[in-house]
């Protein structure tokens, strides 16, 4: 049961006017996992979310979920999505109670149900006190929170958050993160954001999507591994001349950054850092610091989406 | 489902001062020309000795009140189905109704049953001040029930052209002048062909189907104009809201 696929997009396209803003994205997403959907603005991120969940009819290609098919039967396609719009869609005249009992009955929980349900998706998204609230006087994290405790009340397969935690404040993004991780357990959860850390820290598998092409398709590891290039930083006080540390076995290339200290690049998979150590401290070079030089995820990411991205595509 | 929508459209109408301040003053406007009518009943019988100018009282109330209901509704109606669609589009609310297992149809009802249902609570007060003459005097009631289902057939379609109205645009104020403009025109349509009175235009208006209700008469003839109107602007709206997920 545990790699149910319970999204399959396939040659999933978009056009307006003749313009393709989405064009043949493919994937797949097992049960329990949480896809992060990664991309400029103006990707495709949005649209492609809009067609997953049956608010707009893709050009051409389809969408199943868990099997079913979105356009053929879209009522039962609909009943296992959980769905969060950019602007979350809230009746603001409604208190939390009222809007998320609303949520529940349009999302066919059985009437014997529904106290039940609304109870459980206040307390995972933190609105108990909330509840005889008019959602119009909640701050802005407070009703991106009504907005998620919508799309999780009827305990739906597959929940789809398009950038949940925009405009929320620093705990509330905590939060908020957590309870992401927390969904991904026995949901299967999309999760749109041009927030790179948090694809960090949340998700399983990622999706970087450019002018409507995916240009990186694979698992988490796999872009910790881009960020991790075979550079070292390398900080000298009486530093040599870049030839010395040419000569230490496995360097390729040094490089006198501005702030003074050296950028070394090595062969990969065979870090210099111990006897790059011990030639420091033989020579008295003055060691003061040395680590690994990571990219940013940022500039991993720019690659991608800057490259041709064929190179990349897996 | 489709009353899990209309619930909420009821409710919405209530929690906002709109819908008791509309009540109320079309309440004020009813109950002023029930008054006027029973108090110029007496005048007038009183000098009309021959029985052929007599008028039951029925009648004459009636026609008053059901006269200035129709016209008032003409006003009415857009103010409360402006917002039905056009304030969801105006908020981005459509994706949680577009995102939940609902088809359009059922989307398109629900909103039309919700209206419906707050105008039909307006027609059973006006039935029911009628039918307070039978206090003192008795009263035709065939002629009450008659007007009222005229008077509701004809919100009824105010409200499904309201609706369709609504769902072209984001601004509620555009779609109430746009619902009251189509609603007056349809209205009078006659006026415009009442040189030619076999013109087919004639069949189009409104008032003139309402008319055989107004003297008590229920004719198919006028039932199926109101359910084939009613039926159309449905079926346009749905096919506008459809237009949504297929263009974007």
């Amino acid at each position: 049961m545990d790699d149910l696929i319970t999204v399959e997009a396939s040659a999933l396209t978009r056009a307006y006017g003749g313009r393709a803003v989405v064009n043949e994205v493919n994937f797949n997403l097992n049960k329990g996992e949480v896809l992060g959907f990664l991309g400029p603005n103006g990707a495709g991120k949005s649209t492609t979310m809009k067609m997953l969940t049956g608010n707009l009819a893709p050009t051409s290609g389809t969408v199943k979920i868990c099997g079913i098919d979105m356009i053929e039967n879209p009522k039962e396609a609909k009943a296992l999505i959980g769905y969060l719009p950019e602007q979350p869609p809230l009746y603001k005249e409604l208190t939390v109670d009222e809007f998320l009992a609303l949520a529940a009955r349009l999302h066919r929980v059985s009437s014997g149900h529904i106290r039940k349900a609304v109870q459980h998706a206040k307390e995972r998204c933190g609105l108990t006190e909330m509840s005889k609230r008019l959602i119009d006087h909640l701050s802005k994290g407070y009703q991106q929170r009504v907005g998620i405790a919508q799309a999780i009340i009827h305990n739906p397969m597959v929940v789809i958050l398009d950038e949940p935690t925009i405009g929320l404040d620093p705990i509330q993004i905590r939060d908020i993160r957590a309870l992401i991780k927390e969904l991904g357990g026995e949901h299967s959860v999309i999760l749109s954001t041009h927030i790179l850390p948090e694809v960090e820290m949340v998700c399983d598998h990622v999706q970087i999507i450019h002018k409507g092409e995916l240009v990186f398709n694979g698992p988490i590891d796999v872009l910790r591994q881009l960020r991790q290039g075979s550079r070292l930083l390398l900080g000298l006080r009486n530093a040599p001349a870049p030839e010395e540390l040419l000569k230490v076995a496995g360097v390729e290339n040094v490089e006198l950054l501005p702030n003074g200290l050296m950028r070394v690049r090595h062969t990969e998979g065979d870090s210099p850092a111990e006897r790059l150590a011990q030639a420091a401290a033989a020579n008295q070079w003055g060691l003061y610091q040395i680590n690994p030089d990571q990219t940013s995820l940022e500039e991993v990411f720019v690659q991608l989406t800057y490259q041709e991205p064929a190179a990349l595509a897996a | 489902m489709i009353f899990a929508i209309a619930r909420k459209e009821l409710k919405s109408v209530f929690v906002s001062p709109m819908g008791w301040v509309v009540m109320a003053l079309l309440q004020f406007v009813f109950g002023t020309f029930f008054l006027i009518g029973v108090d110029q009943y007496f005048q007038q019988m009183s000098g009309a000795m021959r029985p052929e100018q007599r008028l039951g009282v029925t009648e004459f109330v009636g026609h008053n009140v059901y006269g200035i209901a129709s016209f008032v509704m003409l006003f009415a109606v857009p103010l409360l189905s402006m917002r039905l669609i056009s304030e969801e589009r105006k908020h981005q609310t459509l994706p949680f109704l577009f995102s939940a297992p609902l088809s359009l149809i059922e989307i398109v009802l629900g909103k039309f049953v919700g209206l419906v249902t707050f105008l039909t609570i307006l027609v059973l007060i006006v039935g029911a001040m009628m039918s307070s003459l039978d206090l003192w005097a008795e009263i035709d009631f065939g002629y009450i029930i008659a007007n009222s289902i005229g008077l509701w057939m004809m919100v009824a379609s105010f409200s499904a052209l309201g609706l369709f109205m609504s769902s072209l645009t984001q601004q509620p104020v555009v779609a109430a002048i746009l619902t009251f403009v189509a609603l007056f025109a349809l209205l009078i349509l006659d006026y415009f062909f009442a040189s030619d009175p076999n013109s087919v235009m004639n069949y189009l208006s409104l008032l003139r189907h309402f008319e055989p209700f107004s003297r008590g008469l229920l004719d198919t003839r006028d039932f199926a104009y109101f359910l084939l109107f009613i039926a159309t602007f449905l079926t346009l709206t749905v096919r506008r809201l459809d237009a949504d997920r297929l263009r974007g």
